[in-house]
């Protein structure tokens, strides 16, 4: 311990700038040390880069994050890179992981310029919003939330999310390449859906400036209009 | 004359192709021996539970996230793909209709129920040295899963690999069924390391180097190879992987953890740390060090030839990038000085799984990262992060060849081309 401390002293005294500038600002035995891996994709802390197709973690609810884990470790989503990670970690590890970035409250970026002619983004807005009852869709905030922010702790929110994510995800639905634990509830969704519509409900999303309480819902307002697996998922493994 | 000449020659070909046939073809009688393994208190079913997972059969046989043993994974080779069969007891589609005998012949002699001659990618070279009671055991346990309808899905393999009578051949040149027999003059925990490494836990498989047709080297000890994208490095050179010089204890915390002072578990091996030998009792892990200990040491290998090669006049230019790349990327976690900062970082000089001709491990590490197993002793395991969307092939190829090179460390540059050869293939 000594020796730390002067080992310490001395990087402090001799480095100066360059040692600082690597040091890491955080204790190296702590989960955010632990969790470097993550950033090569999902951004420092979990906040995204500028690629569209990894998505932003930080701030989505741990049910949902550690649902997402056990997806990809049990072949339910496919990303060869993310499985590889995650395949060979305990349940227990990979829960501290999804409560870490849940934790993280950090500024969103501002929405993207909409991507959309504004008759693709007024469709995209009213199956958001209202759904389409003749075809047996909910509107998405019946589960996401009157803010579109997530329904803590197994709904992920729908905005300040790009729009490469977004249809990318819906479109995996729709093709059987995304899964979640059954009954799932998303995969029937997208599979009434057609292309165009995706698109437009990703259009709309993307476009959707963060409201002023960028947090998950804490509770549902009203019980949720479908069965989805996901949510008792999430009940069981609750920390 | 030319008749004399003709009808030897047509008897020379008439025997050589009967003692092919009886090379591959023949019945091991010595179907004897008793496990060295002691367990006590141990039901048959539950020791063929423990030899299940000590053997890793699961892995193999199940894709995850499916149904357990019921088969249906990739198994990427050279010949081909193969997929593992579903050893479920369903009477269709997996091994319900198979008696202990047929398993028997399965395990030792490389056959399945219908004397249909199987691959070797399913490790029979290795469960050849398994006694007949561990078999049974193992047999009951499988009797005991659910039944899993699921037809297994037929290998997609190169020409002429696809042809099952080859294997004969193949048999006659590599395959010697052969039960284990304990060496008095040895202690009961060597033998009883020796009996699973050699057999159930198949170390050789992948600890072997493979010819050119897939035969291993048919010798006890392992000795290095290239299996699922990954180089298994050798365990007889301190070159590379082994484990001589080492303190017992330092190999069962590796076999058990994934971890240890000296090396860390990642890619294949990862798999089998925490599939399997997390799992193994105290007593397996220290007979399994005391024998791997004693494995003796070979030559250093052979570098790999028809490798690109890092031109002289290119090295500086190689070194100098390799060194910027690593002060921006690496040194955070690795130290300027390479010694690595504990417990995050492990040390690259000096680091064998870096310094080791073979450059595969490394070129795979750095492209995809990756984390050590999560385990009981290791059980929030720190992680490599993934640069193969953040640098290109050459600069990978430059950071690896300055940490090859650095602190000491004096392997062969790498180069852009090697990285690009190592960056496909599923990762594990």
């Amino acid at each position: 311990m000594k020796r730390a401390l002067l080992a310490c002293l001395m990087l402090l005294l001799l480095g100066g700038a360059a040692a600082a500038a690597q040091t890491a600002p955080h204790e190296l035995d702590s989960i955010e040390q632990r969790v470097l891996p993550c950033s090569a994709c999902h951004g420092a802390e979990g906040r995204a880069t500028r690629d569209g197709y990894y998505p932003r973690i930080a701030g989505k609810p741990a049910g949902y994050l550690y649902n997402q884990l056990l997806n990809f470790r049990d072949n339910r989503r496919v990303n060869a890179q993310m499985t590889y990670l995650v395949q060979r970690q305990t349940d227990a590890y990979l829960m501290e992981i999804a409560q870490h970035f849940s934790e993280q409250d950090l500024p969103y970026p501002p929405a993207e310029p909409p991507r959309a002619v504004p008759a693709v983004l007024e469709r995209g807005m009213t199956l958001v919003r209202a759904g389409d009852s003749a075809r047996g869709l909910p509107a998405c905030q019946a589960c996401h939330g009157d803010r579109l922010t997530g329904v803590a702790p197994a709904v992920p929110g729908l905005v300040g999310l790009p729009y490469d994510y977004l249809a990318a995800q819906l479109g995996a639905w729709r093709e059987h390449t995304r899964h979640a634990h059954q009954p799932d509830c998303m995969a029937d969704i997208a599979s009434r859906l057609s292309p165009e519509d995706l698109g437009a409900v990703a259009a709309w999303l993307a476009a959707q400036p963060m409201p002023a309480d960028t947090h998950p819902a804490t509770a549902f307002t009203a019980p949720p209009p479908m069965e989805c697996g996901g949510l008792s998922a999430a009940a069981r493994s609750a920390p | 004359m030319i008749r004399k000449i003709v009808a030897g020659l047509a008897l020379v070909a008439v025997v050589a192709a009967g003692v092919v046939l009886w090379l591959g073809l023949r019945h091991d009688r010595d179907v004897a021996g008793s496990s060295p393994l002691v367990m006590n208190g141990a039901d048959r079913i539950e020791r063929g539970r423990y030899l299940a997972q000590l053997g890793d059969c699961r892995a193999c046989h199940t894709v995850q996230g499916s149904a357990d043993y019921a088969g249906g994974r990739l198994i990427p080779t050279p010949f081909g793909r193969f997929y593992s069969p579903n050893i479920t007891p369903d009477d269709d589609t997996g091994i319900g209709r198979w008696s202990a005998d047929d398993f028997w012949l399965a395990l030792h002699e490389g056959r399945g129920r219908d004397g249909q001659l199987l691959y070797p990618v399913f490790p029979y070279t290795n469960y050849a040295r398994m006694a007949r009671d561990d078999s049974d055991a193992l047999y009951a346990y499988l009797r005991t899963l659910p039944a899993v309808p699921q037809p297994s899905r037929a290998h997609d393999l190169a020409f002429p690999y696809r042809w099952r009578l080859m294997l004969v051949g193949w048999r006659a040149l590599f395959f010697r069924p052969a039960v284990f027999v304990p060496r008095p003059e040895q202690t009961p925990a060597w033998n009883r390391g020796a009996y699973l490494v050699q057999g159930l836990t198949h170390c050789s498989a992948c600890h072997e180097a493979r010819n050119a047709l897939g035969g291993t080297q048919a010798r006890d000890n392992p000795a290095g190879g290239l299996v699922l994208d990954w180089y298994a490095p050798v365990l007889s050179a301190s070159s590379e992987a082994g484990l001589q010089d080492w303190p017992e204890q330092h190999i069962v915390d590796l076999l058990a953890s994934g971890k240890s002072p000296r090396a860390s578990a990642m890619g294949p091996m990862a798999e089998v740390v925490y599939e399997s030998l997390q799992h193994a009792s105290a007593d397996d892990l220290q007979a399994m060090a005391v024998y791997l200990k004693s494995v003796p040491l070979t030559e250093k290998p052979e570098p790999e030839k028809a490798l690109p090669r890092v031109l002289d006049q290119d090295l500086p230019r190689a070194l100098a990038s390799g060194g910027k790349l690593y002060a921006e990327h690496c040194a955070q976690c690795h130290g300027d000085d390479g010694k690595g900062r504990t417990p995050a970082g492990p040390a690259l000089a000096g680091n064998r799984a870096l310094t080791m001709d073979s450059a595969v491990n490394p070129i795979r590490i750095v492209l995809f990262g990756g984390y050590t197993p999560g385990t009981p002793g290791n059980p929030r395991p720190y992680g490599m992060p993934p640069f193969s969307s953040s640098l290109s092939k050459q600069e990978v190829a430059d950071v690896l060849s300055y940490v090859r090179r650095s602190w000491g460390n004096q392997a062969r540059a790498v180069t852009a081309v090697e990285v690009e050869r190592n960056s496909g293939g599923p990762l594990w």
